[in-house]
């Protein structure tokens, strides 16, 4: 069981308000990720519930206890920090019993467990070497194998991938997801990366400057961003937005249309403007399109085979149903 | 990491060795204080009342005061120009590519490890000894006759004990400061064409001005207060008795209390004033 | 740094290099030298260097006179035990001020640092009197604790930079994990910090080995280390070179390979840091 609850929670450091009142349900079972540009809060937020930070004013409750004043260890939580922050001096297996030994676990029920995660993990055959010995994504293993062992209510991820090379990233959010998928535990990741938040969440949580933002699913962010904020953080390559004389055709401020909800052609539309940069991706194509006269760049997506160049003039077709209107504070207007 | 807990538990963690220190420092700091204004002379009737600022006015004007500064500022100054002159020598010298480095460094430090009364009476025995010493045989060797060092040249005799001891001192941290100089600094402007004595004075020196405050600063606190090495060699006689010789004199030679408690006093103060200007250079790297 | 340098300059350095270290050692030597000589041969005119009869009787006089073991078990009790109860002390403290920084833990750093130069002689009497009344006064219990007080400020500070290496990430991992306070430190902090720990003994007993104030002071015939050892050489019995050597040279002999196992550690402890 793993239901964590945030109350009115608070956070100041002396005098700086980094996370006004804020109110939160994580439900037992879900993958929640906070997701938000750097020093948006959203570590801090994880430390609070981790509780190595104590909240300024509010309430924690874990699966209905007031879990605000408990000691992290106390919360029943499991967390995986940024630097892994694996025991250098003890060996893999060590790290990973280091948790049960804690809990004064019987010798071979931490046998047992330890042999357990390491065969989940594929560490079985790495059991007796130091963090040192072990390259990137083995020590991210260990240190998931460190907060598996303990069935803890739920588990945090601080930015867990985020020294990883890229390809290993991939491999491990895959793994991650998983590992989800199998202990069906209550997971609270944190990230930078949207990529991350759109591919492994089931609720994402993005914040800015302390403030939430926009709860909801993956699609429901994607699909109904509350506000220009969202609108522009989920999705990758970014929303492209326009202010001016096309938005009031639409009875907006600004509206916003994805790259990929764009058709480019060499003929005709409602929009044009000259390419200067085509990124080929293979599968996708991105064109940066200046001198649309409606933003200083369009990105548009495109089919892997497409070609324009740059200096090419092309002529774009929004798809209608797919604007996003916001009015002049930046919020959605339905 | 900064919860309630664990800020409550950095104050009780760190409340034992605060607590030791401040007692340390509070307690004795204030009793001397308090006997530096009494006239108290245990063998002679203990404390004899308030004597307001008799001692410290008569701790000046004694005769053996101002030999005592002088003494001190001698030993401090010569002792001080020693080490760090040759100190950034052989830091320098050290600091070459060459062979048995290691050993070199090992015997270059070895002195700081001798223990203050055994490098004292070696040197007052085996070198300086007018009869048997070794300086006495090479004077005899060339004719001369030999020197009684201790007696004729008291202030130059403790001087080269106490700069043997400290070289060390300063040539390991003169050595680790050079050992931090840019070697492409150099070779920049040496490709200038700037000769050797030019990059010594213009790169060389000015990079080791910080270390060499530091040693001078270090070096003066203890030297201010070294005790053994004249204990055991001239015991305070021909000359050398030093502040802090006197102090101790006064203390618990001839049980004035008063007296010796209020050249305390000025100690402190002394060692104080060179402290501040230590302080202010540890703590600016603190916050680097 | 690939500076090319001839063989004759590289071979002029050493032969300079050697000759300095030489002198500066010489003293050493010699007073090793002079402890394997007969009272004769120590004082001969001129000095013999390498070929003399060489004998041990010196080290068996000393010993079978002085009781050189109970000055030398003195010593290794007052350093020794005056280092470790300063490690115990400063541990906590060293991880208050490393792990959890306040506002106040640079001021409380440096006020540690200045009262290590309060100079000994201005508070001799003060203590000398406490030492009298307490039934201190040559003990080694006492100067166990006057050692300690005057290396605790060297001992947190040290401590304390070896500390701040260390990811305060672990010790929260190890929070996380369920660790108590004491077993973070006593599992994860202590075993993490054993390099800079053991220089830190390493450099304090040296000093408490050679501190030469208030083991002369404090100390008669009962606690007296081998500071006072050697210092009761200083009457007419020092005239007996040899036996001045061989006692001299068992005094130094332990610290002075200790020393040279802790070179690098010694720049760190003395400066506080502000040479690098």
């Amino acid at each position: 069981m793993g239901r964590i609850v945030l109350d009115k929670v608070s956070k100041r450091f002396g005098d700086v308000e980094v996370i006004p009142p804020i109110d939160l349900v994580i439900e037992d079972g879900e993958f929640a990720v906070f997701v938000g540009p750097s020093g948006c809060g959203k570590s801090t937020l994880l430390r609070l519930i981790a509780g190595l930070e104590d909240v300024t004013s509010g309430q924690i409750r874990i699966d209905g206890n007031d879990a605000t004043n408990l000691a992290p260890a106390q919360r029943r939580l499991a967390m995986v920090f940024q630097s892994y922050a694996l025991y250098p001096h003890m060996t893999v297996r060590k790290n990973i019993a280091f948790p049960l030994r804690m809990a004064k676990l019987d010798k071979a029920e931490i046998d047992k467990r330890v042999a357990n995660a390491a065969a989940v993990l594929n560490l079985t055959d790495y059991l007796d070497r130091r963090p040192g010995q072990l390259s990137g994504g083995q020590r991210q293993r260990v240190a998931i194998g460190r907060a598996i062992v303990r069935e803890p209510a739920a588990f945090l991820f601080d930015e867990p991938l985020s020294n990883l090379d890229a390809a290993l990233r991939v491999g491990m959010r895959l793994e991650i997801s998983e590992l989800h998928k199998r202990l069906a535990t209550t997971m609270v990741y944190v990230t930078h990366d949207q990529v991350e938040a759109m591919t492994m969440a089931d609720k994402i949580v993005v914040l800015r400057a302390g403030h939430i933002e926009q709860v909801g699913s993956p699609l429901e962010l994607y699909r109904t961003p509350r506000n220009i904020f969202v609108a522009g953080f989920i999705g990758s390559p970014r929303m492209n937005f326009i202010e001016g004389a096309e938005a009031a055709k639409h009875g907006a401020h600004t509206i916003g249309i994805r790259p990929e909800h764009i058709a480019v052609s060499s003929e005709a539309g409602p929009w044009s403007g000259v390419v200067a940069v085509s990124e080929h991706l293979g599968s996708d194509t991105f064109f940066h399109i200046h001198d649309s006269g409606l933003a200083e760049t369009l990105t548009v997506r495109a089919d892997g085979e497409v070609g324009f160049r740059h200096g090419d003039r092309v002529y774009l077709t929004p798809r209608d149903d797919q604007f996003h209107r916001f009015d002049a504070k930046g919020l959605r207007i339905e | 990491m900064a919860t309630k807990a664990s800020r409550s538990a950095a104050r009780v963690m760190m409340a034992p060795a605060v607590i030791l220190l401040l007692g340390w420092m509070l307690v004795p700091l204030i009793m001397t204080l308090w006997f530096s204004f009494r006239n108290y002379q245990p063998l002679r009737g203990g404390d004899l009342g308030f004597a307001g600022f008799d001692n410290y006015i008569r701790f000046v004007t004694s005769s053996a005061f101002w030999p005592a500064v002088v003494a001190t500022l001698v030993i401090v100054v010569g002792a001080l120009a020693i080490t760090v002159m040759l100190g950034v020598l052989l830091a320098i010298l050290l600091d070459q590519p060459m062979w048995g480095q290691g050993v070199v460094r090992i015997l270059v430090i070895a002195p700081f490890f001798v223990m203050p009364t055994v490098s004292g009476l070696l040197w007052k025995n085996m070198f300086l000894d007018s009869v048997n010493g070794l300086f006495a045989h090479l004077w005899k060797f060339f004719g001369a006759t030999p020197v009684e060092w201790l007696i004729e040249n008291p202030f130059l005799s403790i001087i080269v004990i106490v700069s043997w001891q400290w070289l060390p001192f300063a040539t390991l941290i003169l050595l680790t400061a050079i050992q931090s100089l840019d070697s492409e600094q150099l070779e920049a402007a040496e490709m200038d064409g700037a000769p050797v004595l030019k990059r010594f004075w213009h790169i060389v020196i000015p990079h080791l001005s910080r270390a060499i405050t530091v040693v001078i600063l270090i070096e003066t606190i203890f030297l201010l207060s070294i005790f053994a090495e004249i204990f055991v060699t001239t015991a305070g006689a021909f000359g050398t008795k030093t502040l802090t010789y006197l102090i101790f004199q006064r203390v618990l030679e001839s049980q004035n209390v008063g007296l010796g408690s209020a050249g305390g006093v000025y100690a402190i103060i002394l060692a104080n004033i060179v402290a501040i200007f230590l302080m202010r250079i540890v703590g600016k790297n603190l916050d680097a | 740094m690939a500076r090319a340098v001839t063989q004759r300059r590289k071979t002029f350095n050493t032969a300079l290099a050697w000759a300095v270290g030489l002198v500066i050692f010489f003293p050493i030597l010699w007073t090793i030298l002079t402890s394997f000589k007969t009272e004769g041969d120590a004082i001969a005119y001129p000095p013999k260097f390498l070929f003399f009869d060489w004998t041990l009787e010196n080290y068996s006089i000393v010993q079978d006179r002085s009781d050189y073991m109970r000055y030398l078990w003195n010593s290794v009790i007052i350093a020794g035990g005056s280092t470790l109860l300063g490690i115990i002390v400063a541990v906590p403290a060293a991880w208050s001020m490393a792990f959890v920084p306040s506002k106040r833990t640079k001021d409380i750093l440096m006020w540690m640092l200045s009262t290590k130069m309060l100079p000994a002689v201005g508070v001799l009497y003060p203590i000398y009197l406490m030492f009298i009344k307490l039934g201190l006064l040559d003990t080694r219990t006492g100067l166990v604790i006057v050692l300690m007080l005057i290396n605790l400020p060297i001992i947190v500070w040290m401590l304390y930079t070896y500390f701040k290496e260390i990811p305060g990430e672990i010790l929260e991992a190890a929070r996380m994990d369920g660790a108590t306070l004491r077993e973070e430190i006593l599992y994860i902090l202590t075993p993490m910090a054993i390099p800079g720990i053991a220089s830190t003994v390493l450099l304090n007993v040296i000093l408490a080995w050679n501190e030469a104030f208030w083991t002369l002071n404090l100390t008669a015939a009962k606690a007296g280390p081998l500071t006072a050892f050697i210092a009761s050489y200083s009457s007419p019995e020092g005239l007996f070179y040899a036996k001045l050597s061989a006692a001299s040279t068992m005094a130094i002999a332990p610290i002075l390979i200790l020393g040279w196992f802790s070179q690098k550690q010694l720049v760190r402890g003395l400066t506080f840091g502000a040479v690098k």
